[in-house]
């Protein structure tokens, strides 16, 4: 079946350096950088990259994340309580806009 | 569950295994693992001591495990006799082979084991006993397991794939994990784990499905943690082990449509110096039946040593040393990433 996500595609991921190198791999330097263990562990980052994945609704990501958590050693319930943070900011994120619509209502209205 | 052996399952046999795992390099086109070391010209592979003797006593186990590449469980009969073991024993008096590592099974079901146990020990060697805990509370005679090791001054080797019940259950079966965590608690109370007894509890965590373990320090500090703080549980070191495609865990690769990737997974993480430093360079493995091979996992390929005599009685350490080791594809499973072996990640 032919998609517009093939995730054979995530394994080519290194071969964006093809069309721009410099840029490339500048990117990925600072991607290796960013996911060292630092002030946060490895792991901890790897449960934000998984929640982050959800949000931008990264198919590849979400496949590279839920491989690279559970290699970490995380279990199902840390993979999923690390997603609903990621939904309830953005879900937070959609209501706490609706203070905007509620001063607008307010503004516009007898 | 049954052995693959009881089911009558294709991949009972070590010849169909391999042609599996021959066919899959071929029709993907991946470099053979014999290819990877000619690139480092690390082929043939030869040894560089014979500093263990890892002798699997029989398959017959207490539990039937998902990923067990022995293919091991109660329905095994396959035991090693008391002959064979004095043929071990023999061997050892003959040379100065440090360490030897008892496996199975469970390798207490053996009748002989703990006769065998205390021959070694007369010879003063350190011995290594891959328990998979749950054989001490099994059944009463078994109870008294942690004072015959710490009687022996054995160093004991288990396997605890998570430190939560769910997936510990799901790859060894239901109700391990209670029964691991009380056979723990009954090692901890003889001395095993604690500081300053020099009793020492290693455990052992391969990955509960088709990926690979990550970093093993990583790792063992999130078990330390959850096993001190939920169950006041010590040990000493956790070795991450990558599992390797034999047997069960083939089996269950193919089934769960995840063989292909698995494998591509491993040859695109092969490691050089994990390449260098593989558990088979540096030990002896003993069969059941006395057979000769460079490692358990060869064992369970039917894949002797490459010298003339295959058997204990026939040991040659000259000739094993000028031997060159017989690799396959499953030898991916040794060099991926950070390197597996019996003691953890070797790179």
């Amino acid at each position: 079946m032919e998609t517009y996500y093939d995730p054979a595609d995530l394994k080519k991921f290194g071969q964006i350096s093809e069309f721009q190198k410099e840029l490339a791999d500048k990117f990925f330097s600072y991607y290796g950088s960013v996911f060292a263990e630092g002030a946060l562990t490895a792991r901890e980052k790897s449960l934000i990259a998984l929640a982050v994945a959800h949000t931008v609704q990264c198919a590849y990501c979400i496949d590279a994340y839920t491989n690279d958590t559970l290699e970490k050693g995380c279990t199902e319930e840390q993979m999923m309580e690390a997603v609903h943070v990621a939904a309830a900011i953005r879900s937070g994120s959609t209501l706490v806009h609706s203070v905007q619509m509620m001063n607008k209502v307010k503004q516009v209205s007898m | 569950m049954k052995s693959l052996k009881a089911s009558g399952h294709q991949l009972a046999s070590a010849a169909a295994q391999i042609e599996l795992l021959e066919q899959q390099a071929e029709t993907r086109q991946r470099p053979t693992f014999r290819n990877q070391l000619e690139s480092i010209d690390l082929f043939p592979l030869r040894p560089t001591g014979i500093d263990v003797l890892q002798i699997n006593v029989g398959k017959m186990c207490n539990q039937v495990c998902k990923h067990c590449h022995v293919d091991a469980g109660p329905d095994r009969k396959e035991i090693m006799t008391r002959e064979t073991m004095q043929q071990c024993i023999d061997v050892l008096a003959q040379t100065n082979i440090p360490v030897v590592d008892l496996t199975g099974g469970a390798p207490e079901m053996n009748p002989n084991f703990r006769w065998f146990v205390e021959e070694i020990k007369k010879l003063g060697r350190h011995v290594i006993v891959r328990c998979n805990l749950t054989i001490i509370v099994a059944n009463p005679k078994y109870n008294d397991l942690p004072d015959f090791f710490r009687q022996h001054q054995i160093e004991v080797v288990s396997s605890l794939p998570f430190y939560n019940a769910d997936k510990t259950d799901r790859q060894r079966g239901q109700g391990v994990f209670q029964d691991s965590i009380k056979a723990l608690h009954m090692l901890n109370a003889v001395g095993y784990g604690q500081p300053d007894t020099g009793l020492v509890l290693n455990l052992v965590y391969n990955p509960a499905g088709a990926f690979m373990p990550g970093s093993q320090v990583s790792l063992e500090q999130q078990f330390k943690r959850v096993l001190l703080s939920e169950f006041g549980i010590v040990f000493n070191s956790l070795f991450a082990i990558t599992n390797i495609p034999v047997s069960r865990y083939l089996d269950y690769l193919v089934a769960s449509g995840n063989y292909d990737s698995y494998m591509e997974k491993l040859v695109n993480a092969f490691n050089p110096t994990a390449a260098a430093g593989v558990m088979c360079r540096n030990m002896i493995s003993v069969g059941w039946d006395g057979q000769l091979y460079d490692c358990d996992f060869n064992q369970m390929l039917d894949l002797t040593v490459r010298v003339p005599g295959r058997h204990i009685s026939e040991f040659d350490a000259d000739a094993l040393m000028q031997r060159a080791i017989i690799v396959n594809e499953h030898c991916y499973g040794c060099t991926a990433g950070a390197g597996s072996s019996c003691g953890g990640t070797t790179a």
